[in-house]
């Protein structure tokens, strides 16, 4: 198999994930189980014998959702709740809102009175420093377990739990394979293409996603390695929904080598243990990865993974894209910025809706980024 | 024109006072906690703590008119225009010192923060905790969409014990469960007072209006636990009761009476009170004062301690969106109220994203709803002509309603 043809399809899955998931429940009878977030354990849904699926929310154009959010909601939570009363997503049998920031959290309450649906809320801690939370972390976890039992008519063994750990950990470190790789030979894959593979892992089928995995790994380290001199930019936030901005920077001779999004490594980030209790090593993943910002880990968590990551992938600047209105990201980025102007990093902040088409402005903007760094 | 409420002279002075003894806090050998509105402050009280309120300074600064200046300068310092003014404000007002309060704040010793009424206290509070370099304690109350969980029952007793070693370990000395026991007492006594208050306003006409609960709402927030809360609050109520004995109301002639939903939009009070009361309208109840009476159920007297967590987690933000509408439905009927105000407010986003479906929820108590578009404290964000005229039209349409009946 050829590269192209692996990557070609990961990128019609990233772009028409729904059309993807429509026809794996034609052919697998699979109960379909959206999640709103990356706090979902996935590993539940698929010991219930069901598919997990990220929401990403498709929609160019709002109208429903406007009756049921402000303008002032984020696009993210805005353009799911569209699909969701729009019918796109009559495909799913239930949907999973675990407690992460304030707008999910009502997204869900708006979702429960609205979309006729299974419903699952996860009652996860917000603070996560403590040995009383990780212990409440697990119960709810297996909560989400027995709820997900009796809604799918299913009795789900602990055999059925640790192969789903195992399964999830293949895909996290084959996932985390691909970003080293590329971290250390930018040239071998496009930064959009890199992206789309990780939407489309947070759609695909879990084992045919692990096999297209190991042929793209197996295809890529066979690739020379080119001496790369360009500039490696961290991209930070929650969601990247724009392709685009991956090329904008490869055209201006620097390279997105690493990311803390939502929808990039926070995704594959830590492995579960797989010889401890389930609940308590599913649990134990969310706190060791790096926490989303709705979360508590410590009030220096967030300045000093910023730090580790700039450290460890040799960063030369930091851009961040933040969804509008999403304040868990935007309350930290002062600080965090101030700590990038004390190390002489260059960054650059920009707000995006998810719908919004990247516009002259906003790519005059990181031009100027980039050409300052090339000084 | 009514009369002006005699006991605010007095809430004034108490006010002064304790916010004087904060400024003061380190002569006097106390220390100073900064705390959530909707956080746990009884336990604060009974170690001699004094509890200050990032959120009470910040209707302090919205009602003085300078959230949209503050808000301002925090947006120059990175934050964005789209967050809560509250935090923008606190922020700026801990840099500038502009405040009401002659320097600002009293510095804290430590934070107290409960997530409760949202998520972006947790942000705020680790902002205030890098900024000070003080210790923080989460409160960490899990949302009630539909139930209350066994786990999750669990989790908050727990953290009440969690919580007291914290303090302990601030403190250096033990607990003092002896004087928990009295604050705990008070603490409920003056809730059940506070209810008593705002259920004056069911009296035809109204002795009181959502205004006058916003303004009076500080000493429950802040001294709640306190015998002073008591007193004050003693004195409140008769002067309510007497007024409705000699059918005295807070608004002349009042016709037509209202509900407002979400907090106040500080730096327009008199203007929207006056703007009503010139249609004979009181809004004689809201949901944001009633949420700190609305969890007395759940508080046992004999036990706060075992008892608050629940209590804590069970109020009014933190459940879901159809139970926040049954409330709804329960203050209409209590209150008897002819429309309901909701004031969508860019800086709460908990309290505001779901307010179409409550409107939804409620079309059967078939009362005509006005949404007014604002923000509790930066008045960038309020267009007068728009809102005037929105008012305008919905009184027109409750007048009409009550034409017809």
């Amino acid at each position: 198999m050829k590269i192209e043809n692996n990557l070609a399809l990961f990128n019609k899955i990233a772009s028409e994930p729904y059309d993807y998931i429509k026809t794996l429940k034609e052919k697998t009878n699979k109960k379909i189980i959206g999640s709103t977030c990356t706090y979902t354990p996935e590993e539940i849904v698929l010991a219930a014998g069901a598919h997990p699926f990220r929401i990403s929310g498709q929609s160019q154009n709002l109208s429903a959702a406007d009756a049921h959010i402000q303008a002032y909601g984020c696009s993210m939570v805005r353009c799911m709740l569209e699909d969701g009363l729009s019918g796109d997503l009559n495909f799913l049998d239930g949907v999973v809102f675990p407690h992460s920031c304030d707008s999910i959290q009502r997204l869900s309450d708006i979702w429960r009175l609205n979309i006729p649906s299974l419903h699952f809320d996860i009652l996860l801690p917000v603070k996560l420093d403590s040995q009383l939370s990780q212990n409440y972390f697990a119960k709810v976890i297996r909560r989400f377990k027995s709820d997900i039992e009796e809604a799918l008519n299913t009795n789900i063994s602990d055999k059925d739990i640790s192969e789903a750990i195992h399964l999830m950990n293949q895909i996290r470190t084959a996932i985390g394979q691909l970003y080293t790789l590329r971290a250390t030979n930018p040239s071998i894959i496009k930064g959009a293409d890199m992206a789309a593979i990780v939407k489309a892992s947070m759609v695909m089928d879990k084992k045919e996603l692990l096999d297209e995995l190991n042929t793209l790994i197996t295809l890529l380290s066979e690739t020379e390695k080119k001496n790369d001199t360009r500039k490696r930019i961290l991209i930070s936030g929650s969601i990247c929904s724009h392709p685009d901005i991956y090329q904008i920077i490869e055209n201006k001779d620097a390279v997105v080598v690493w990311d803390d999004l939502c929808s990039g490594s926070r995704y594959f980030e830590g492995l579960i243990s797989e010889t401890e209790n389930p609940y308590i090593a599913i649990s134990e993943r969310f706190t060791n990865r790096f926490v989303c910002p709705a979360k508590h880990i410590s009030a220096d968590f967030q300045l000093d993974n910023m730090k580790k990551l700039i450290a460890d992938h040799r960063i030369e600047a930091v851009l961040f894209i933040f969804v509008k209105f999403c304040e868990p990201f935007s309350f930290d980025y002062p600080d965090i910025k101030n700590e990038l102007e004390k190390m002489d990093m260059p960054y650059l902040m920009v707000e995006m809706d998810q719908h919004n088409r990247i516009d002259e402005q906003l790519h005059t903007r990181i031009d100027t980024l980039l050409e300052i760094m090339q000084f | 024109m009514a009369e002006r409420l005699k006991a605010t002279k007095e809430m004034k002075r108490i006010m002064r006072r304790y916010y004087a003894q904060a400024k003061y806090a380190h002569y006097i050998g106390k220390k100073v906690a900064w705390i959530t509105s909707g956080g746990p402050v009884e336990p604060l009280i009974a170690m001699n703590i004094i509890p200050v309120y990032p959120e009470n300074h910040g209707a302090m600064l919205g009602a003085s008119k300078k959230g949209g200046q503050l808000s301002e300068f925090a947006e120059g310092l990175g934050y964005s225009p789209d967050v809560c003014s509250y935090v923008k404000d606190d922020i700026a007002s801990t840099i500038t010192k502009e405040s009401p309060i002659k320097g600002g704040l009293p510095k804290p010793d430590m934070l107290i923060c409960s997530n409760n009424i949202c998520g972006t206290v947790l942000k705020w509070y680790e902002i205030q905790a890098r900024n000070f370099n003080v210790p923080l304690f989460i409160y960490d109350t899990p949302f009630v969409h539909t139930e209350f969980t066994e786990e999750a029952k669990e989790y908050i007793k727990e953290q009440t014990k969690e919580y007291i070693l914290f303090l302990e370990k601030v403190m250096g000395h033990k607990f003092n469960y002896k004087k928990m026991d009295k604050v705990g007492r008070y603490s409920l006594q003056s809730m059940k007072l506070w209810k008593e208050i705002l259920d004056t306003a069911a009296h035809k006409p109204s002795p009181m209006t959502a205004f006058d609960a916003f303004f009076h709402l500080a000493l429950i927030v802040t001294l709640r636990g306190k015998k002073v809360v008591l007193r004050y609050y003693k004195t409140l109520l008769k002067e309510l009761q007497e007024r409705n004995t000699k059918n005295s109301g807070a608004v002349d002639n009042e016709k037509y009476r209202l509900l407002w939903d979400n907090l106040p939009i500080w730096f327009r009070m008199r203007w929207l009170s006056d703007k009503f009361a010139n249609h004979q309208a009181a809004l004689v109840a809201d949901t944001y004062t009633q949420a700190w009476c609305g969890v007395i159920d759940y508080i046992d007297e004999n036990d706060f301690l075992g008892t608050m967590g629940e209590a804590y987690t069970r109020i009014h933000l933190n459940v879901g969106v159809d139970k926040m509408a049954d409330t709804i439905k329960d203050f209409i009927r209590k209150f008897d109220v002819d429309g309901l105000v909701m004031h969508s407010n860019r800086s709460c986003k908990p309290y505001s994203f779901g307010q179409y479906d409550i409107q939804n929820l409620i079309k059967d108590m078939d009362i005509p709803v006005l949404m007014i578009e604002a923000d509790m404290t930066d008045d960038r964000k309020f267009s007068e002509s728009q809102v005037e005229a929105r008012i305008d039209a919905f009184m027109e349409v409750i007048k009409e309603k009550k034409r017809t009946k």
